[in-house]
């Protein structure tokens, strides 16, 4: 039973595509653990995260630039979980913080498209893993071309005006961080995604809108939302 | 129909289980050799898509832990770098105090699910293995609970032995589970006791994602883990697809 084919992303470096599995980080940019505030501390999370928290974007949500998002019925807006993502270069396990930037082939943009809810206790799969949830792109620009992926801008817009402009300066985790910690428990592949944190608060967008994300040296992804059928 | 992904002599082979002529447990490759279940390397019999996986599924597991039917299903995923097949090994970090088994039914997918009736979920169905779900507690937050570093560990799901043909399973509503370690019986349960059974999860999942073939559906345990050491033998067994087996070691063989 041979697997569909992931989707297509332009990358001219190893291992050239992408593996089809995408993680996230959650809670991993600083505005959106500080707007949890004291809550973090009560029932039902009853502590700060100590390990990385991460999520996956299953194959099903994938999606490249310029594909529609499909506002589910019932839902008035979406979160734009603008990120930033690094794709995996060669098998990592156990890595060092001072040589895990290594194991980065390029790196993307992510939108973790998601149906807001309150809750973070249970993962929220119907909220993030509908079709086409995932948008990425729009190309894997090598790991060279970028000279500090702590230092980014990310800068979202909705149709054409700029909503929200964030910094990866804020990771709770910087990246070479996260990508030690989440390597001592599992192992990335080559080609899979790591989307290191979206920022508090994402904005929203309804059917209709077209969104677009936009990081430095790497370009824009850019998505408009559609109603339609679930 | 049983089938396995073995490697053997340099190659990776389609193989169905067999007895040997000498009364061991082997499998027979499509190219005619016959070899015995140890003298294989099992790899999980399929490559994975999407691994969906329920917590909470049994009744009295639920019971235990105040979760009532009236809630959704408790969904989680993980990634393909959990897998593993028959016979292989487990690592237990130094110094975690409880980590355990779980014996579950696990569904292949094998045509594509979106906006699926339950009653016609057997569709999509390609086929069911054993897995072996392990988890260890002592990581376990809060924050999308069970987080990954719980449940989504390398080489923490067993996927085996073989993936039996749906057409050869009666009824996935009805199938013994039962796991051993050290030989010594210690989970026992019932598909039957599943709070969302095999096609009302098809039902639910293809409601907000398609499900595509190779997606595997692990559809949770029933009552019953208990702590693994290193050196133990777990075998998980369920009623007519066999016994999946797996060996508990420690951090020295992984250079830690």
């Amino acid at each position: 039973m041979p697997l569909s084919p992931c989707i297509a992303i332009p990358m001219e470096v190893p291992p050239y595509h992408l593996s089809g599995t995408v993680y996230g980080a959650l809670l991993n940019h600083r505005t959106a653990l500080q707007a949890l505030g004291d809550s973090i501390n009560q029932p039902p999370y009853r502590a700060a995260p100590q390990a990385p928290v991460l999520y996956i974007k299953p194959r099903n949500t994938l999606a490249t630039c310029g594909a529609p998002v499909v506002v589910p019925p019932g839902v008035a807006e979406l979160e734009v979980g603008a990120s930033l993502g690094l794709v995996i270069g060669r098998p990592s396990c156990k890595l060092a913080e001072n040589r895990a930037l290594e194991y980065v082939a390029g790196y993307l943009i992510v939108n973790d498209v998601t149906v807001p809810h309150l809750s973070y206790y249970r993962p929220s799969i119907p909220f993030k893993a509908r079709d086409g949830f995932c948008p990425l792109g729009p190309r894997v620009v090598p790991r060279a071309a970028i000279a500090n992926p702590d230092k980014l801008t990310i800068r979202i817009y909705l149709n054409g005006e700029l909503r929200e402009e964030v910094s990866t300066t804020q990771l709770v985790r910087p990246v070479a961080k996260l990508l030690a910690d989440v390597t001592d428990f599992m192992t990335l592949s080559p080609g899979d995604v790591l989307a290191v944190g979206v920022a508090y608060p994402a904005p929203q967008a309804r059917a209709g809108e077209r969104v677009c994300i936009e990081i430095d040296g790497i370009g824009r992804l850019e998505n408009t939302f559609v109603g339609g059928p679930a | 129909m049983k089938l396995a992904r073995i490697a053997c002599a340099g190659a990776i082979h389609a193989a169905q289980p067999q007895r040997l002529a000498d009364g061991r447990s082997g499998v027979l490759l499509t190219d005619g050799r016959s070899l015995a279940e140890e003298e294989v390397v099992w790899l999980p019999p399929l490559e994975v898509g999407t691994i969906i996986a329920l917590g909470l599924n049994y009744a009295e597991h639920a019971k235990e832990l105040a979760f009532t039917k009236s809630e959704e299903p408790l969904v989680f995923l993980k990634g393909p770098g959990t897998v593993l097949g028959h016979r292989g090994v487990t690592r237990r970090p130094a110094g975690v105090k409880f980590m355990h088994y779980e014996c579950e039914l696990a569904v292949v997918v094998g045509r594509s699910a979106r906006g699926v009736h339950r009653a016609d979920a057997f569709q999509h169905i390609a086929g069911y293995c054993i897995a072996n779900d392990y988890a260890i507690r002592d990581y376990l937050e809060n924050w999308y609970r069970p987080n990954l570093r719980v449940k989504n560990r390398d080489g923490a799901t067993v996927l085996g032995p073989w993936l039996v043909d749906a057409a050869d399973i009666a009824d996935p509503g009805n199938l013994g589970l039962r796991t051993y370690v050290n030989g010594k019986l210690v989970q026992q349960g019932n598909t039957r006791d599943m709070i969302t059974d095999v096609p009302a999860l098809i039902e639910y999942l293809s409601s907000f994602m398609t499900l595509a073939a190779g997606d595997v559906i692990l559809t949770g345990t029933p009552e019953g883990v208990v702590n693994v050491d290193v050196g133990d033998e777990v075998v998980c067994e369920i009623d007519g697809m066999g016994r999946l087996q797996n060996t508990i070691v420690g951090d020295q063989l992984f250079g830690r």
